[in-house]
């Protein structure tokens, strides 16, 4: 039987990270255990669980920065800075609707994963927003990187590499981050009946516009009847989202609506149908359906999505949608991964990452879940990786690039 | 005068071969490459943290990606030192050589390789400057964000050495906020890329580890960058207050309020006067605090923003209003805050700390500040940016006379151990160079720095790229 380890203190877990790295015991990390999906699949001698180390540690809504120890649940952080009108910028996406997981997700384990929404590509992913750790290394030593101001450029940037290092370099006690407040107001403009490449136009007209968009999607016709109750309009939705003050969301909304006019029927979202709307985008509900069919998260340059899914198209079934503006492809493969492929067009289009999220056991351990990394870069991040773990006790496989 | 900061011991070995090393460069490099007279080699013994200088054994300035790999591959095979430049505006002596190391100089690399509108992104080679990339852009409604006051001259190379901020990033962020992906040489000679034009690369966040590295992990040749739309205006106002405390405590109501906006910028009276006197950019004289605030926008949404900042500024005693009503006037407000270290250059020699605070804590460090710096019969005049905390007190001595010089000193390490102990760090967007390297300790625990320095090992096991920067100069482990 697999031991649990639930310690409730940081040096709780210091200990037992040194007892372990001694005996050369390895250790999986978990947090809530909801996206326990992400990345390679995790063989370890035992599991170290983070649960109980909860609880907002210092907020501060005038200085918008929160520390809460790693094992908060996220829907305490995201409740108390609703309550006093703040949020997280970056949107983390809730991986439960997709792997079919239940329990809570952990703070820590947004951080972990570097786990961002669509605002990402205008505000930062998580690891934008993270301003220092507490974490246990390899050595049972508890370090502690970066602080709690905006600004800090005091010696290395240990807070970038734990971000979205999930917990392969140590493990996350206490996370401090940047909060940022909540949109008075939020509206989107639809235009509609776009193809593919149409829509990738538009999308980038869009944020060439004085108007701040915060959310540039295009929802296929595949898709489109999938969110927000099938109410979007008929044909292709390509979906932008303005925020900020009242005031000026309606004149924004007019601007843009009037730019974009001349592509296709444009209309607007409400608030209420807005945040819905964005809520199903960031937690990709179409392909929230209960099966393993293989899906893959694609960062390219956002130019290259649609050419990308047409490329594919030639060669096997798929479905897609499209985030960031073009730039993040939600795939789904109508049969096998074709790991292979993707990867291939995705080297030919620029680069870029084609990260397999889910897929059943059998592809899973045969298909690296990060795009392989050039040997120099991959050799270096080993070396990075040495320091940090050296008895190499975390997380054993879940980022390594070959399986 | 007295130099209380240490540099590694020249390798004598190095030293010794001091003429078959520039003999190798010079075969490795085009013509006009290689610097290695003493009169040539002059204008890189500092950078713009003036106090220390050190000659290097000589500067290279190579034209490509594969000429920094093989000069850093010969300086790895022969244990040579290298310091990485770009502009040398560095205020930490980021860029200071050593007498036995190469300098390697991007000022040649400095073509801009893809401006691409569709993605938003520019590609840059690491010599160009920051404000070059706006202005490539500028015409097709875009800019580059971070914005260092020193951008006409500093690099894109140097400012993601030194994950440099500026004015506007309260809004936009920080360098590494902004960057998407960086080509690089590591000191053994190999290049790689780390990013791109997609948003997220696969593996370990290498290029948010190497943004503000100081140059000890690599030295970065190009650089590829977000670029925004600029927005429809923007608008620059002066607040003054009868003194800093209500000054601070409005900063961090702003803030509070939910209002972001792209900058606010902080003068004390001494440093209004000397911008003033400068710029002529009509600042009240008859303030002890001025705050610039700038929003951005379309008008309906500046005014209503401005309303808001504006009632809480009354909340906080403001006494001078000043909205600026020209285009021309909002450069010359700007233009006044931007030139704020030149002016005081003219006025007296300064140091410039760099410390970012809590803003909560804002009102207390100034206070302290003025009473430590007056402690040491010294004067100071504080500039900064106020919505982010990175405070900027410039302390005001004489260069040329030794005891005025360590007491300016001992007043920016008691002001830096102050920031730390109010919950800040020693550098919020200068670095740490040469100049903070000693004070590490009081941030960080001896595990927490040994652990940094590890990771730095990683990179560099034998500690010769910008060996004697940021990091103390005892306990360094080998990889």
């Amino acid at each position: 039987m697999i031991v649990h380890f639930e310690p409730a203190s940081e040096e709780g877990i210091a200990s037992i990270v040194r007892s372990a790295a001694s005996e050369r015991v390895t250790l999986a990390i978990v947090g809530g255990g909801t996206r326990l999906g992400l990345g390679n699949p995790v063989r370890a001698d035992r599991t170290l669980s983070t649960r109980r180390l909860s609880g907002i540690v210092n907020y501060n809504p005038a200085e918008m920065t929160m520390s809460a120890l790693a094992g908060t649940p996220l829907s305490e952080v995201e409740a108390a800075l609703e309550a006093k009108g703040q949020m997280l910028s970056f949107e983390p996406m809730d991986h439960r609707p997709i792997f079919g997981t239940s329990g809570e997700p952990t703070i820590g384990g947004v951080f972990a994963a570097n786990v961002s929404g669509p605002r990402r590509y205008v505000a930062g992913a998580a690891r934008d927003s993270l301003l220092g750790v507490r974490f246990v290394n390899g050595r049972g030593e508890l370090i502690k990187a970066g602080g709690r101001v905006m600004k800090n450029v005091t010696g290395l940037d240990l807070v970038k590499l734990m971000a979205g290092s999930y917990g392969t370099l140590g493990i996350l006690t206490e996370v401090t981050f940047k909060v940022l407040p909540l949109p008075s107001a939020t509206a989107t403009v639809v235009v509609s009946g776009l193809n593919d490449a149409e829509a990738a136009a538009v999308m980038a007209e869009a944020m060439a516009q004085p108007v701040e968009v915060s959310g540039a999607v295009h929802l296929p016709e595949s898709v489109r009847g999938r969110f927000v109750g099938g109410s979007l309009p008929e044909g292709a939705a390509t979906v932008l989202r303005l925020e900020g003050l009242e005031a000026s969301i309606a004149m924004r909304a007019e601007k843009l609506a009037a730019a974009l006019a001349r592509f296709g029927p444009v209309s607007r979202l409400d608030a209420v149908q807005s945040k819905l709307l964005w809520a199903e985008i960031r937690d990709v509900m179409p392909y929230a359906d209960g099966t393993r069919r293989p899906l893959w998260r694609v960062s390219v340059a956002p130019s290259a999505g649609h050419q990308l899914v047409a490329a594919l198209r030639l060669q096997t079934g798929v479905d897609a949608f499209y985030d960031w503006q073009g730039g993040l492809v939600w795939l789904r493969m109508e049969a096998e991964p074709e790991a292979e492929l993707l990867r291939r067009y995705v080297g030919a289009l620029g680069g870029g990452h084609a990260m397999l999220i889910r897929a059943d056991d059998a592809s899973r351990g045969r298909i690296p879940a990060f795009e392989p990394q050039a040997p120099a870069v991959a050799q270096l991040s080993e070396r990075v990786r040495a320091q940090l773990d050296p008895s190499r006790i975390f997380n054993p496989g879940r980022m390594a690039t070959a399986a | 005068m007295p130099e209380t900061i240490g540099f590694l011991k020249p390798r004598q070995a190095v030293l010794d071969r001091r003429r078959e090393i520039i003999a190798d460069l010079a075969d490795l490099l085009p013509e006009g490459c290689l610097i290695s007279e003493e009169r040539g080699l002059k204008p890189f013994e500092t950078d713009a943290f003036l106090a220390y200088r050190r000659v290097p054994l000589a500067v290279v300035l190579p034209e490509t990606t594969e000429q920094v790999a093989a000069v850093l591959k010969y300086c790895s095979h022969y244990g040579i030192p290298v310091v990485p430049r770009g502009a040398g505006t560095s205020l930490s002596g980021g860029a200071i050589p050593q007498e036995d190391a190469i300098v390697v100089g991007l000022s040649k690399m400095s073509r801009i390789l893809d401006i691409d509108l569709f993605n938003r992104t520019a590609t840059v080679q690491a010599g160009v400057t920051n404000l070059n990339i706006s202005e490539a852009v500028s015409a097709d409604g875009f800019f580059y964000a971070p914005d260092p006051s020193s951008q006409l001259a500093c690099t894109i190379g140097g400012n993601i050495g030194m994950n440099s901020g500026g004015a506007h990033c309260l809004k936009y962020g920080v360098t590494t906020n902004n960057l998407l992906g960086v080509k690089m040489v590591l000191f053994d000679g190999t290049v790689i890329e780390l990013g791109g034009k997609a948003l997220d690369a696969p593996g370990y966040d290498l290029l948010g580890l190497v943004c503000g590295s100081e140059g000890q992990l690599g030295i970065v040749t190009e650089a590829t960058v977000r670029l925004i739309a600029k927005p429809e205006g923007a608008r620059p106002v002066l607040f003054g207050f009868a003194s800093s405390e209500a000054a601070g405590s409005c900063v961090a109501d702003i803030i509070g309020s939910g209002i972001i906006p792209v900058a606010i910028e902080f003068m004390d009276k001494p440093a209004i006067e000397i911008c003033e006197a400068f710029a002529h950019a009509g600042y009240p004289l008859d303030v002890e605090a001025l705050l610039i605030v700038e929003v951005e926008g379309s008008e309906p949404e500046m005014d209503a923003m401005l309303e808001s900042i504006i009632e809480i500024a009354r909340r906080h005693g403001v006494v001078t209003i000043k909205e600026s009503q020209s285009a021309l006037e909002a450069a010359l407000i700007w233009k006044g805050r931007k030139s704020a270290f030149g002016a005081t250059g003219r006025v007296a020699d300064y140091i410039c700390m760099d410390g970012t605070v809590p803003l909560s804590q804002l009102s207390y460090v100034l206070q302290r500040t003025g009473e430590i710096v007056s402690g040491y019969g010294l004067r100071v005049a504080n500039v900064f940016h106020a919505g982010d905390g990175n405070m900027h007190p410039l302390i005001l001595y004489n260069i040329n006379d030794p005891e005025d010089a360590a007491r300016a000193e001992a007043a920016g390490n008691d002001i830096l151990k102050l920031c730390v102990d109010a919950g800040g760090c020693l550098t919020g967007e200068h670095g740490v160079g040469i100049e903070k390297r000693d004070l590490m300790l009081h941030q960080y625990s001896k595990a927490d720095l040994n652990q940094q320095m590890a990771v730095r090992a990683a990179f560099d096991p034998q500690w010769l790229l910008n060996p004697s920067k940021v990091f103390p100069l005892e306990g360094r482990p080998a990889a």
